[in-house]
């Protein structure tokens, strides 16, 4: 009943005053929409993150070649010291889920009387394991076609929206790289870019013994993706392939590697991590405002009990009991804050959005991030209430009825 | 009538420090007031008759001296306790009405009654009984500052008597009232004085207003000066129908 009562006296009390409740909760609602905006602003950062890092294949090592810290240095990359046969004893490693020999180059593809460039990569079926990537028309290459150098291809969205009419299946269909013919025997779903912003659609798939003895004449390979069955093995994993690829490169003692490993989903977690830290310290920036808004209250709810004194002591007179009126401000404070959070919640979902349309981020309304917000609210209205309220309930009622404002 | 006592001081002392001055505002004031009873309270300004009504309303304790309410024991109550000896057995009305300007004319009626726990069918059908009582049932959703003073003071009286009271405190009731006006209200507390045996304790500094009650205290200094039955008591009804009645045009 009284509960009922103090939501009645508040709710009479806010509207009494509108311009003054609507500011009070101004300050709410900047605060609860700016941390939800900035923590959606960051969760899409990170989810972008971790998408880009599940379609660059998860649990990832890549074997380089070169980079050596002899007396010649190159770049990685700058030697060609990987081969097939390295990748094949890769595979047969402990805790190795898969292994995709790479060997890329830039080409021209043609088709009819279209050409169009796109990064031509050798490999093996099982790239399409480890960058868990669907076709979307007929099937990958299969293993079959890497050890007779099929002149088979799988092409990337980009590479066949240039080069088909729209609504045309390439899937059969015959196309020359550098001149050569391949067989269209897939076409992959497009992907998106990269977390450099590369198309990873602008792509042939071939066999990597086809981009070997067919199209580039070469027996190396430019680099080894190699898929650890869990995160927690990829540091065991890449001291078996250093330790092999040192055995079977005959290195010894102190002859440096000829070869590098590196781990790639590592960087991208730490640019996850950051991306974490900033929308902390984003949301930090936010919940200051927030603490403004609810100091905001407490000043209002201040004006307010003294505005009120002489109706304290009329309640007080008529059988009110310090926690009667305690509460009541209290109702009022948490009223004024948790509309002002839920007015907060919806301007920030909203404001999510329009940062989303208008400046191409990626934002995610999670919902701890609204719960976070309301039970902040609610706390901002408690916290910054109690004060005010405590007040109230002290007045002596002989002073208050005899207040003259 | 005169059976059960309502109210009974003694030797009430009322200091407050100042510091390290203290001011003695009640310096042992022993009185008995029976049920039903009408009394005026009156003393110049200054005399501690304000404290003495604090004390007697249970919105300030004693420092000295036992005062019983309804027999009981209610000097050395706790805030809590004296809020519930004011919800449940006393009526306020003020010389400035006190009525909450925010709320309906109803609302303020129940407001002894929100603190009470009653029921909310209940408190509606409570408070439209006692504002049927002073005569202003029609005013219910009406706001305080729609009502002329006599009508407002009328509302403080129904908020006074919605909880059944055995007492009712009046502090000055028709100090902001003109003559015609005071006499009405004077005739309203009468009536729920005689129809409804409530024992009524007003505080006033007119004279003419007094001599509405049956008994006349007068307090100087913090003592009570004098103690006298008003021989023959005016009716405020009578006095009231002798009157021309202009205002009540307006109201």
């Amino acid at each position: 009943m009284n509960f009922i009562h103090n939501l009645e006296v508040a709710i009479n009390g806010l509207r009494a005053n509108k311009m003054r409740s609507f500011l009070t909760m101004l300050g709410i609602i900047i605060g609860v929409a700016a941390v939800i905006i900035m923590i959606s602003v960051g969760q899409g950062a990170s989810k972008k993150i971790a998408g880009q890092i599940a379609s660059m294949g998860s649990n990832l090592l890549i074997v380089f070649p070169g980079a050596g810290q002899g007396p010649v240095r190159g770049a990685s990359g700058s030697v060609n010291t990987l081969t097939l046969e390295d990748a094949e004893a890769i595979a047969g490693l402990s805790m190795v889920a898969h292994v995709a020999p790479e060997l890329s180059t830039n080409a021209t593809i043609g088709y009819a009387s279209q050409t169009w460039t796109a990064q031509v990569v050798g490999t093996t079926p099982e790239m399409q394991m480890i960058k868990d990537w669907p076709v979307s028309a007929g099937s990958f290459f299969t293993g079959d076609d890497v050890r007779s150098a099929a002149m088979v291809a799988v092409l990337g969205k980009t590479v066949v929206d240039n080069l088909y009419l729209p609504g045309t299946n390439p899937v059969g269909s015959t196309i020359r790289i550098n001149r050569l013919p391949f067989t269209v025997v897939g076409v992959l779903a497009p992907k998106g870019a990269s977390l450099t912003g590369q198309d990873q659609d602008n792509v042939v798939y071939i066999p990597v013994s086809a981009a070997q003895k067919r199209l580039m004449g070469v027996n190396y390979v430019r680099l080894i993706n190699v898929q650890a069955e869990t995160p927690e093995s990829m540091n065991f994993v890449q001291s078996s392939i250093e330790n092999l690829l040192r055995q079977r490169h005959r290195l010894v003692g102190t002859s440096s590697d000829d070869f590098n490993v590196r781990n790639l989903t590592s960087v991208l977690e730490t640019a996850e991590s950051t991306t974490a830290v900033m929308t902390l310290l984003l949301a930090s920036v936010a919940a200051v405002s927030l603490l403004v808004g609810g100091i905001g209250t407490m000043n209002i709810m201040l004006v307010s009990v003294t505005e009120r004194t002489r109706e304290i002591g009329l309640r007080m007179a008529v059988g009110a009991t310090e926690s009667n009126i305690r509460n009541q401000f209290l109702v009022e404070s948490l009223v004024l804050c948790l509309i002002g959070g839920i007015a907060g919640i919806l301007v920030g979902i909203a404001g999510s959005k329009i940062i989303s349309k208008a400046f191409g981020w990626p934002t995610f309304v999670t919902v701890s991030s609204i719960l976070l917000s309301a039970g902040f609210s609610a706390a901002v209205g408690i916290f910054f209430g109690y004060y005010p309220a405590k007040k109230a309930a002290g007045l002596d009622p002989i002073e208050a009825l005899r207040f003259e404002r | 009538m005169a059976g059960k006592t309502a109210i009974v001081l003694e030797n009430i002392k009322k200091v407050y420090s100042m510091g390290e001055t203290q001011v003695f505002a009640l310096k042992g004031i022993s009185l008995t007031i029976r049920e039903g009873e009408m009394v005026a309270v009156m003393g110049p300004s200054g005399s501690g008759k304000s404290t003495l009504l604090n004390i007697l309303g249970c919105l300030d304790r004693p420092t000295g001296g036992t005062y019983y309410l309804g027999g009981e024991d209610v000097s050395r109550l706790n805030k809590n306790q004296l809020a519930l000896v004011r919800n449940k057995r006393i009526g306020f009305v003020f010389q400035n009405f006190n009525l909450l300007g925010r709320f309906p004319v109803l609302a303020n009626v129940q407001l002894p009654l929100v603190y009470a726990g009653v029921g909310k069918k209940e408190m509606a059908d409570r408070a439209k009984e006692a504002l049927d009582w002073v005569g202003l049932s029609k005013y219910a959703d009406h706001y305080p500052g729609q009502l002329s003073g006599g009508q407002q003071q009328r509302v403080a009286i129904a908020r006074a008597l919605v909880n059944n009271p055995s007492l009712i405190l009046a502090d000055e009731p028709t100090g902001a009232l003109d003559s015609r006006t005071s006499i009405e209200i004077i005739s309203v507390i009468q009536k729920l004085n005689i129809e409804k045996g409530i024992t009524v304790v007003m505080v006033t500094h007119e004279k003419d207003i007094a001599l509405y009650c049956r008994r006349l205290i007068n307090v100087k200094d913090g003592r009570v000066l004098g103690d006298t039955p008003v021989s023959n008591p005016r009716n405020a009804a009578e006095d009231l129908a002798a009157i021309p009645e202009e205002r009540e045009a307006l109201s």
